[in-house]
């Protein structure tokens, strides 16, 4: 941001918006937004094809609930540790910002490590994008989340190299706010999408029977 | 800040003149130029593609071309149109003006921005190159289904348009993001909202709109060009899949697409009105309002484009009822133009006289369209001439002929002279008798049952005469744009100067020199009310028009920022590398690849070329300094 306010700023020092928010903190919000319609229309027919392919591995067959729920707890504590990472840089406290900002990253590739080998996984029990919709849509939904938070890594190791060189100071440290901003969202996404594949993914209304069961039970 | 020490990887370009300059600039009003000539060349290329259409239609059993280049013309007529020529012409006005009008030096990201016309130009560059590779796309503009599928499109032109059309969207979210960021954060001081001029209103709108309808279709191009490369079964029958989902994607951005195209359009005219009807624009808050409404409910009628899918009665009732309210707020802004016009002191120059045509044929075009809005009476209408009709009378008869009045009205602005008027009324009037010599008679054929997209018809059936007069209307608007052509070369030859201020306008632009200098305010304006220049001008209208009274104080900028050189972003070579990386990474998709010997795989070479390539271009964009320490 001061770089581009100081192009608009003959004194050098930064230039106030019209809205209070710094430009590149604006374009952020407005690629988020654009970006819940790229999810929500990949989700979307996610959701029109659930229970529409024709031939198996159907999803009860593959998923294993337990393991993602790990890897997705990866994902929800590299959030924390985001939050901790940008809190210690505001606070110049460089030692706990850099462990804190490695250890999103960190936890980010954990998280694609756990989906490397869910997908290799898969592929051994002859799910493919090519096999059936279920597989189409899955490895693509997931695909792209995944290719979401390779990004944030990349990105993430950049600010930890700009630490390491002094660059990132609680002075700029809306730099890691903005990245921030970026991971919690690809972190939120990758809430919905756990609950629309792997929760609410079970084939031929099987979750409604056990919701049927559960309530006889109560009732008998 | 403390930058980091990193080698430049390519030193950025220091002349302003010159091929490398143009590559490398990040200047609002260079990137406007280039994407308007960019524009205008495909405006003819399309323009050629229509003509050989007309021709072959002229009469009835014609084989002027075979049935398989007419599916092609008609595919690449559409999307040119609509993705080559009106929405970049329209991102030329925005780039342009949008930082003029709002007091500002640049737009907020000037890389982003040069990056939004080079992935433009690249990717409209892919997308034709298929005429030359096995043939174009040949599915229609909205590619339905499972026609686009490898079984009924085996060539290579479907994924050369699902990719290319990728390109052209990543161009426009790019752009938009700019545009939003721009217009809420970088207006001159005291220009709040409400005081923005409307054109700019209708730049936000068109912006959102953009950023929010791209990703949609993004995802829709993604999972065909799968489908074809990697054989997905998103729209695979066979596997389950259901091509209406492809409909309902494509619509769900395509509807909001429309709204795309016309609001820029619709914001030139409510800034031209004004001026030469010498009135303030009747109902400002009331055109804004409407605007905001379109582009808000633009998304509830999508399905109005699936009349006849068979989606059931609930479904087409609730279509139905929201596409007839979307035409309130529109007939709202056409009855706020008229407003303005009336009683006003009417000058007609060739830019009012595009305007006045707008709102003419936007209106025809409006009410043909409220016509399918009913289902029943669509079912009977639905992909007959009657759709052509509509919608060349509201994009050809509605954008065009409001982004020519554009052209008109801001030419003195953008170069330093004026367009020939003599040569413009002629213009305007052969290009407005020609477009309804070609398109009127296609209500009739379409009501006589005429089908869109047949390569030929039989003798028998009526539908020569009307056919002919449009292919005859065709050549009028022909000799329309060459007239135009003629008059701009007649113009860049001359010798004139313009005024800064030939119209006597309203709005900031033309508070500054013509044309502007690279900083475009030497001193950042102070904005007090709509129109604030007006009312510099003609402070004892203030009063009259706007209820207010004139400030006691200085109008002008009370401190004069002395202090030192305006900074400019420094030019970048880094947005053109990158958008060539990012297209090449995304041809490699046409199965290019090379057999690494000995091992059976293949090398998607073209692809990992262009990731390099793109790589290698966001290095250097990240680590390259916004502006040089000390100057521009």
């Amino acid at each position: 941001m001061a770089q581009v306010a100081v192009a608009h700023d003959p004194h050098g020092h930064v230039a106030d918006t019209n809205t209070g928010i710094s430009n590149r903190k604006l374009l952020m919000w407005v690629f988020l937004a654009s970006d819940c319609l790229f999810f929500g229309s990949f989700i979307a027919t996610y959701l029109v094809y659930r229970n529409e392919s024709t031939i198996g591995p159907y999803p009860n067959e593959v998923l294993d609930i337990p393991v993602t729920s790990i890897s997705t707890f990866v994902l929800l504590m590299s959030s924390l540790a985001m939050v901790l990472a940008l809190n210690y840089t505001q606070r110049n406290r460089a030692g706990l910002a850099r462990f804190w900002l490695l250890s999103v990253a960190a936890l980010g590739l954990v998280f694609l490590g756990f989906q490397v080998v869910e997908f290799t996984t898969f592929v051994k029990e002859d799910l493919t994008i090519h096999r059936n919709l279920f597989g189409t849509t899955f490895f693509i939904l997931t695909g792209f989340h995944g290719l979401h938070v390779f990004l944030g890594v990349l990105w993430l190791l950049g600010m930890a190299f700009a630490h390491f060189k002094g660059a990132l100071t609680s002075r700029s440290s809306e730099d890691l706010e903005i990245a921030g901003l970026y991971w919690h969202f690809v972190d939120i996404v990758w809430i919905v999408i756990f609950t629309v594949i792997y929760l609410i993914g079970f084939s031929d209304g099987e979750g409604l029977e056990t919701v049927g069961h559960a309530a006889s039970a109560i009732g008998g | 800040m403390t930058t980091i020490a990193f080698p430049t990887l390519i030193s950025r370009p220091t002349s302003y003149t010159g091929l490398w300059s143009w590559i490398g600039t990040v200047d609002h009003k260079r990137i406007g130029t280039l994407y308007g000539v960019t524009a205008f060349l495909y405006f003819l290329v399309g323009g050629i593609e229509a003509l050989i259409i007309r021709g072959q239609l002229a009469q009835a059993d014609n084989d002027l071309v075979s049935p398989e280049v007419f599916n092609q013309l008609f595919t690449m007529h559409g999307t040119t149109m609509v993705f080559l020529v009106v929405m970049p012409m329209s991102a030329a006005f925005f780039n342009w003006m949008v930082p003029l009008m709002i007091g500002a030096r640049d737009v907020a990201f000037p890389r982003l921005n040069a990056f939004s016309y080079w992935s433009f130009l690249f990717g409209s560059i892919f997308l034709n190159l298929s005429f030359f590779l096995g043939g174009a796309p040949d599915a229609g503009w909205f590619g339905y289904a499972n026609l686009t599928g490898s079984t009924y499109s085996p060539g290579d032109g479907v994924t050369f348009w699902a990719l290319g059309l990728s390109i052209l969207g990543v161009a426009s979210l790019a752009a938009s993001f700019n545009f939003v960021v721009t217009i809420l954060n970088m207006r001159a001081p005291g220009m709040s909202l409400m005081k923005m001029p409307v054109f700019i209103w209708m730049a936000l709108v068109t912006s959102v709109l953009m950023a929010l309808a791209m990703p949609v279709i993004a995802v829709a191009l993604v999972q065909l060009a799968l489908d074809r490369v990697w054989d997905t079964n998103f729209f695979n029958p066979l596997a389950g899949g259901d091509p209406v989902l492809w409909q309902h994607l494509f619509w769900l951005f395509g509807h909001p697409e429309v709204y795309i195209l016309i609001l820029p359009a619709m914001g030139i005219v409510s800034e031209v009105l004004p001026v030469y009807s010498r009135k303030p624009l009747f109902g400002y808050p009331a055109v804004v309002f409407a605007g905001a409404v379109i582009g808000f409910m633009g998304w509830f009628v999508w399905s109005h484009h699936m009349f006849t899918v068979g989606l059931g009665p609930a479904a087409n009732s609730a279509f139905a009822i929201s596409t007839m309210l979307i035409a309130v707020p529109t007939g709202v802004k056409i009855f706020n133009w008229v407003g303005t016009i009336y009683g006003g002191k009417l000058r007609l120059d060739t830019s009012m006289l595009f305007s006045l045509g707008f709102i003419a044929m936007f209106i025809i075009g409006g009410l043909s369209g409220v016509t399918h809005a009913s289902p029943p009476t669509d079912a009977q209408q639905q992909d007959t001439y009657y759709i052509v009709a509509h919608f060349h009378y509201v994009l050809f008869g509605g954008a065009i002929l409001g982004l020519f009045a554009g052209g008109y009205y801001w030419w003195p602005k953008m170069t330093g002279k004026r367009l020939g008027e003599t040569l413009g009324k002629w213009h305007f009037w052969v290009m407005l008798i020609g477009f309804n010599i070609t398109f009127g008679p296609m209500h009739w054929l379409g009501l006589n049952g005429m089908p869109r997209r047949i390569a030929t018809y039989a003798e028998d059936l009526g539908w020569e005469t009307s056919n002919a007069i449009a292919s005859a209307g065709a050549m009028l608007i022909a000799i329309g744009v060459l007239i135009f052509i003629i008059n701009v070369i007649r113009t860049i030859r001359s010798t004139q100067e313009a005024e800064d201020d030939p119209w006597d306008g309203r709005t900031l632009e033309w508070s500054i020199p013509s044309p502007p200098p690279v900083y475009n305010f030497a001193v950042v304006p102070q904005v007090k009310s709509l129109d604030d220049f007006w009312y510099q001008k003609h402070p004892e209208l203030l009063h009259d028009e706007r209820g207010e009274h004139a400030d006691s104080t200085e109008h002008a900028a009370e401190e004069a920022h002395t202090g030192g050189s305006i900074h400019l972003p420094g030019m970048s070579y880094y947005p053109f590398i990158v958008a060539l990386g990012m297209t090449l990474g995304v041809a490699g998709f046409m199965e290019v690849y090379v057999e690494i010997p000995g091992t059976g795989g293949q090398f998607p070479w073209l692809s990992a070329i262009g990731i390099v390539i793109g790589m290698f271009g966001i290095m250097g964009w990240t680590f390259e300094p916004v502006s040089e320490e000390g100057g521009h």
